[in-house]
């Protein structure tokens, strides 16, 4: 029995995406000028929710990686 | 955000027994971890600041550096270290020679945990008085305190775990980072122009920043003062497979592979993702560069006149990164020193213990005693560490004073091991009198050079003449690899020729080439062949060299 190293990745990226993503829609714009007037916090939010997403589908799915190589 | 980190750090910990129950490491997180193990805050914050420093010749250290020795490793080095069971270097060097040799080695590898552990130290220090304002005297005491905690709670026991975690969260807490200078400073473009400024203003050619080789005809053309030939022998043969064949902290993953075929491969997949490093760390130090020489004032200026390029990569995040994001990029590096200390001191710890004192001080005593003796051994780590951290406040590079200790350590000790490996011939007395000389030969041309800049002590020419004067701290680095690594392979060699064998062919058979039974991959189709993969790697970063030529 061995566990799979992607679950927790994927928990934890997904945890840590969407905090940013909620964050990232209800902080105070003016806070994004010194990320250029992008809204850091929300994209980048949505690039780990989906990283952690994909992860966690992976783990579940049981896909590469799982078997010994 | 670092509560959050913390908090599924402990979830994760609890899961780790079976994790690690033999060695059935899946061959992609066995590779992750062997990156990991090396992409600490160390080297975060180290190559961004050679990057800013030295620009883009820093990627040498990936690409004529990391590359071709991650890719000995797996060929050559792997089949000996999974075949002879060894769990540390000194416990090779036991096999393979005698007590001496790896009484020897223990103490310089303990030196060598002791400055690793205390370069962290400073680095984090330095991030905490950035962001909470604390004076650097306080934020060095509450590190102490903060590791000691870690490793008494067992912080350790995850590592493997924790480093793959620790590899996603630097690439993501990174990336955005990167992006936003990049696009702020107007692409790759934008930054070249803004490095010619750079290079004009230390009186280098303007493209001294962006070209890697260009400018390596002779050492005054390019900011880190070195021609190609020093940076050949020096970074890429002795410093890189030094420190990528003989250090045990990167080795021990691969070494944690389900079989002899997937730890060679442990370090060819590895190589994949470093290839592309350079991207994440020294990037970064180059565009702060970059914006410190044409908006004015991004990088404080140290007590010698130069920027301090190690906040080359926390000014980065402060100047980018909004709050929340921040906090991301803050919990990817507290949680790379936190593993790279406790990692190290642990180290120093296990060495000092096992391979120093029950070998040569107080042996046969009960276990309790040594587990005493272990704690003792943590305590005095970290505090040898603090002192390791006041030395590294001289340096404005930490890359500088790290690659500085591998030259003295591996330098001499990668000698040791291609003959050791290589040339049953290679005798006990030979090797110990080949590091010690070796080290010793580091030493006196540490002690006979200077860099450019310097005053004696700390920081070289500590032997009254100052023979030759190097252009930066990096040429001198390399220079006393070179120096380290031939002195001990002479004497080695000279001296074997001279000595009795003492170890007949039964006891070195796994432990010398020539007497280990080859590995055959014809049983494999050729795209699974670790040599497939090798030169699939070794193409790719000749590729990138030819790129930023």
């Amino acid at each position: 029995m061995r566990l799979d190293l992607r679950l927790p990745i994927g928990l934890m990226f997904s945890l840590f995406g969407a905090i940013l993503l909620v964050y990232g829609l209800v902080s105070d714009p003016t806070i994004y000028q010194r990320s250029l007037g992008i809204n850091v916090n929300l994209w980048w939010g949505v690039v780990l929710l989906a990283f952690g997403l994909v992860m966690l589908w992976f783990s579940l799915r049981g896909g590469p990686g799982r078997t010994e190589m | 955000m670092l509560g959050i980190g913390w908090a599924l750090r402990r979830f994760v910990r609890s899961s780790e027994d079976f994790f690690l129950s033999g060695r059935s490491i899946p061959a992609w997180i066995a590779g992750l971890a062997f990156i990991s193990a090396n992409l600490g805050a160390q080297e975060v914050i180290g190559m961004g600041a050679s990057g800013a420093k030295y620009g883009i010749m820093t990627s040498h250290f990936y690409w004529i550096g990391a590359m071709p020795a991650m890719v000995f490793v797996g060929l050559f080095m792997m089949p000996f270290y999974y075949g002879s069971r060894a769990r540390s270097v000194p416990e090779y060097l036991k096999l393979r020679f005698d007590e001496k040799t790896r009484g020897l080695n223990a103490i310089t590898f303990a030196i060598m945990t002791v400055f690793s552990s205390g370069i962290s130290m400073y680095a984090l220090a330095k991030l905490l008085e950035l962001v909470l304002g604390w004076s650097f005297h306080a934020s060095i005491i509450l590190t102490g305190i903060i590791v000691l905690t870690y490793i008494f709670l067992g912080g350790l026991t995850s590592a493997i775990y924790n480093e793959v975690l620790q590899f996603f969260l630097i690439v993501l807490g990174f990336l955005p980072l990167v992006l936003l200078g990049l696009k702020d400073i107007g692409g790759w473009h934008g930054l070249t122009s803004k490095l010619a400024v750079v290079a004009t203003n230390a009186g280098f050619e303007p493209g001294a920043w962006s070209h890697s080789w260009k400018y390596t005809g002779a050492p005054s053309q390019n900011p880190m003062g070195i021609e190609w030939f020093g940076l050949i022998m020096g970074l890429g043969f002795a410093m890189s497979f030094g420190y990528w064949c003989t250090d045990f902290l990167v080795v021990q993953r691969a070494m944690a592979a389900g079989s002899m075929t997937a730890a060679r491969r442990t370090p060819l997949i590895a190589a994949i993702p470093k290839m592309m490093m350079p991207a994440l760390v020294i990037l970064p130090g180059m565009l702060a560069i970059g914006l410190h020489a044409t908006r004015g004032g991004f990088l404080p200026i140290g007590a010698d006149g130069q920027p301090n390029y190690n906040l080359a990569i926390p000014m980065m995040l402060a100047h980018y990164l909004p709050t929340g994001l921040l906090g991301l990029g803050l919990t990817a590096l507290m949680a790379s020193f936190m593993s790279g200390m406790a990692g190290n001191v642990t180290a120093f710890n296990t060495v000092w213990t096992y391979d120093i004192y029950q070998t040569f001080i107080r042996p046969g005593q009960s276990d309790s005693h040594y587990l005493r003796m272990g704690h003792a051994a943590t305590v005095f780590g970290i505090l040898a560490s603090v002192v390791a951290a006041y030395a590294v406040t001289r340096f404005n590079n930490i890359n500088d004073i790290l690659q500085l200790v591998f030259s003295f350590v591996n330098g001499p000790l990668f000698a040791t091991f291609l003959l050791g490996m290589f040339w049953k011939r290679t005798t006990g007395h030979a090797a110990f009198s080949g590091l010690l000389t070796g080290t010793l030969a580091a030493a006196v041309h540490y002690g006979l050079t200077l860099s450019h800049g310097s005053v004696p002590g700390i920081k070289g020419g500590f032997l009254g003449t100052v023979m030759h004067v190097y252009p930066s701290e990096m040429a001198l680095n390399f220079w006393t690899a070179i120096v380290a690594w031939t002195s001990c392979f002479v004497t080695t060699l000279v001296i074997s020729l001279f000595t009795k064998r003492t170890k007949t062919d039964d006891e070195l058979r796994g432990l010398v080439y020539s007497l280990t039974p080859r590995q055959s991959d014809a049983a494999m189709p050729w795209y699974k062949r670790p040599v497939t993969l090798a030169v699939f790697i070794l193409v790719a970063s000749a590729i990138l060299n030819v790129i930023f030529w």
